[in-house]
């Protein structure tokens, strides 16, 4: 298990092909790679602030629980923080499973955590000046699509 | 007196990020960063969290010299 916090940007192909070396017993690894957007020139830059020993235990609090819950046999996430700019990779998580049905679900379910849970302080930079951030109704949805789950 | 950090859009309502201030509790130092009426308002806000030695309390509690207070605004995500 691994859960990084890093200001450089890095390589998402490197952090798959790192993570995938070795593994005779992994029969499935699903990835994602979040980008940062422009929102059609208006997000000119992204500031994101971590508090550095409660962010990064609250992440791989995260990251521990999925490969609990999905019987997962490893998983990685590199967040990025600090400013990012438009088109590069913000965020990276990625999965292994002995079936594909756990590695997809979750990195499904880690992203939907990460976007509602992980304390992350979002600004976003354009060409009127910069605002914070807070989640939307949609990243709280998708967060509890997996509490209901979890009830049933 | 502690470490005080403040996150987020706290810290530009305030003009600083960490600072040191001479207090015995959480309250006295609520009270105290409360004088700014800007930074008042937003600490009093909903979903508003305070973590002492990166842990998330509730109420109030006693601050040492090395006590590290985080004021935490609603968290954005990843």
């Amino acid at each position: 298990m691994s859960a990084t916090l890093q200001t450089a940007p890095f390589d998402p192909g490197q952090l798959l092909t790192a993570f995938s070396a070795g593994r005779e017993e992994t029969g499935a690894i699903a990835s994602f790679t979040g980008l940062a957007r422009a929102e059609r020139g208006q997000t000119t830059a992204l500031e994101l602030e971590a508090y550095e020993g409660f962010t990064d235990v609250e992440i791989a609090r995260i990251v521990n629980a999925a490969i609990q819950r999905f019987g997962l046999q490893d998983a990685m996430v590199v967040h990025r923080v600090g400013a990012i700019a438009p088109g590069e990779a913000i965020v990276f998580v990625a999965c292994a499973a002995a079936h594909r049905r756990a590695a997809f679900e979750a990195c499904d379910h880690l992203m939907d955590w990460l976007k509602s849970r992980a304390p992350f302080w979002k600004k976003e930079h354009g060409p009127d000046g910069a605002r914070w951030i807070e989640p939307t109704d949609r990243d709280r949805t998708d967060a509890a699509r997996w509490d209901r789950e979890n009830e049933q | 007196m502690a470490r005080v950090l403040l996150f987020g859009r706290f810290a530009d309502l305030a003009g600083w990020r960490e600072k040191t201030i001479e207090v015995a509790t959480l309250g006295d130092l609520r009270a105290l960063l409360s004088s700014d009426p800007l930074l008042a308002e937003a600490l009093a806000g909903p979903s508003v969290q305070i973590a002492v030695d990166k842990v998330l309390v509730r109420g109030d509690v006693a601050l040492t010299a090395l006590s590290e207070v985080a004021f935490l605004p609603p968290m954005s995500g990843g």
